[in-house]
């Protein structure tokens, strides 16, 4: 611990984790208090540190797969994406339209889980129990249709580098039609459940507040950037696996604190099951897997691939030799450069403000640490 | 008066009762009574690894290619082989899987050219000890037997 943390005798220095239940997982932030003020934030990381990166150099580029999905497991369906949309930039192909439409949904739906896994949390963190049961239950529905398309529910390898390596089951338009009407009223139920709530609003209400210069300062993206008033999506900005056809709007905030944050999550659910819908209507028939080789030796060169992740701009850089593994691969991870503004946010605040703004963020400490 | 009304008769009770008696119909709950009662998992659903056999006649269906082992992100699968000096064919000696090390992503399924090694419905893979973790191929063959409860 550098030694400005330790400064005048008034000053208190707290520890907050790396076992705490609201920093969602093992992040240490260590808090400079002026009785209840808080002076200044240093946060430690690398707790859930486990290389990813250096595995990525030992492993072919079709093992390697499996290990993305555990950076952001929240998310796995959306690292996947990213991961194979990188390699197949390197090898120049492109998967087939129905594995695109495919991934569409399948990453959507992954986002919704991802921000209900967040919006339970969350309201935990704030005081509200109801709102983790409601949001699980839903999210089950999601898990269930991943189990039966894939075989798994959290760390789902579901893509496959070139297209998809499962074809569609019997009934999956049909569940997930299903889900996205049973959807949108229970997100109705959840804002009558918070929205309005004198407690939430009192909780979240200019706390936190990121303005959009300082956002661009930071590098942050996502939702808290949206949230910020900039109208900034990657599915927008540069369409990948034919986005572009999609008819949806990118909600924004207008005062980048924790309650337009909130906010624009709950528009961004009912935009991705506006794009579920299109999508769902219109998957083509034909094959699933584009040509690609059995073993897999992309021409030398490198490649930066990013994807708009339900978290923010989730990035990969990969470096090819000419052979089978990655000479380097490089993962920009939306939590982690999210999680810088942390400091920045909860200066002059309190310390219960502390509990509101890491959650606000939606880091994933697998994906900080990697 | 209208407010006097809904505190006589107590209205906002009951409103916020209705949404949690809305909730206690049966159709909504979703407990599962485990071990009591296992829950049904996906066909597709990649849980314990089986080695096939031939039902017929017990044979393994497994002709000791290697290519499972070498899909392996993490080099869990060993496979060894014997050369039939009569038939002059590879024979599977022995197979050894270790299921503490694996994380199910599939990939030696999709390798194997015969469907001898697949991925299962069962999830209970539980051990006493480390060793216990690793199969070989008669517990690959076989399949974990987990107790079953009745309640």
């Amino acid at each position: 611990m550098p030694e400005s943390t330790f400064l005048d005798s008034t000053e208190l220095v707290l520890n907050m984790g790396p076992q705490h239940p609201s920093t969602h997982g093992v992040l240490r932030v260590i808090l400079k208090l002026d009785g209840e003020k808080v002076n200044g934030t240093e946060c430690v990381i690398g707790y859930l540190h486990r290389g990813v990166e250096k595995i990525g150099e030992n492993r072919t580029y079709q093992q390697f797969a499996p290990y993305v999905d555990r950076m952001d497991y929240v998310a796995a369906v959306s690292n996947g994406l990213g991961y194979c949309l990188a390699v197949e930039k390197l090898l120049n192909i492109e998967a087939p339209p129905r594995a695109q439409v495919t991934r569409v949904i399948l990453t959507e739906l992954n986002r919704i889980a991802s921000h209900l896994l967040w919006l339970g949390t969350h309201a935990l963190d704030i005081g509200a129990i109801t709102p983790v049961f409601y949001c699980f239950r839903e999210r089950e529905e999601i898990l269930k249709i991943y189990e039966n398309y894939c075989g798994a529910r959290l760390t789902t390898h579901a893509f496959r580098i070139g297209g998809l390596q499962y074809e569609l089951y019997d009934g999956f338009e049909e569940q997930t039609k299903a889900f996205c009407d049973m959807f949108l009223p229970k997100v109705d139920e959840y804002e009558e459940l918070l929205t309005n709530n004198r407690i939430w609003v009192g909780r979240l209400k200019g706390v936190g507040i990121l303005t959009g210069e300082e956002c661009k300062e930071y590098g942050v993206t996502g939702p808290v950037l949206r949230a910020a008033g900039v109208k900034w999506d990657l599915r927008k900005a540069q369409p990948y696996s034919g986005y572009e056809q999609y008819d949806f709007e990118i909600p924004t905030g207008e005062n980048g604190d924790t309650y337009d944050r909130y906010m624009v999550r709950m528009q961004e659910m009912r935009q991705s099951v506006r794009i579920i819908r299109q999508a769902v209507d219109k998957i083509p028939s034909g094959p699933i897997m584009g040509k690609v080789p059995k073993v897999i030796k992309p021409p030398v060169g490198e490649v930066y691939v990013s994807i708009e992740a339900p978290k923010g701009e989730l990035g990969y850089f990969v470096v090819s030799d000419n052979s089978t593994q990655p000479y380097r691969l490089r993962v920009r991870p939306p939590s982690f450069i999210n999680l810088q503004a942390l400091d920045r946010m909860v200066r002059g605040g309190l310390v219960a403000d502390v509990v509101a703004i890491v959650g606000t963020l939606d880091i994933v400490l697998g994906e900080v640490d990697r | 008066m209208g407010k006097l009304f809904r505190k006589i008769f107590l209205v906002d009770l009951f409103q916020g009762l209705w949404v949690t008696f809305r909730n206690q119909n049966p159709k909504y709950i979703y407990t599962e009574q485990y071990p009591a009662e296992r829950p049904k998992v996906a066909e597709r659903y990649r849980g314990a690894p089986r080695l096939n056999i031939n039902p017929e006649n017990g044979e393994t269906l497994c002709i000791g290619c290697n290519l499972c082992a070498l899909a392996c992100p993490e080099g869990l699968i060993v496979v060894t082989t014997e050369r039939n000096e009569k038939t002059r064919r590879k024979e599977l000696t022995t197979f050894t899987y270790d299921t503490s090390r694996c994380m199910f992503c599939g990939l030696c399924e999709d390798a194997c050219p015969v469907d001898a090694l697949e991925l299962t419905q069962d999830f209970e893979l539980a051990s006493y000890t480390r060793e216990g973790a690793i199969w070989d191929r008669q517990m690959l063959e076989e399949g974990p037997k987990p107790t079953r409860y009745r309640c």
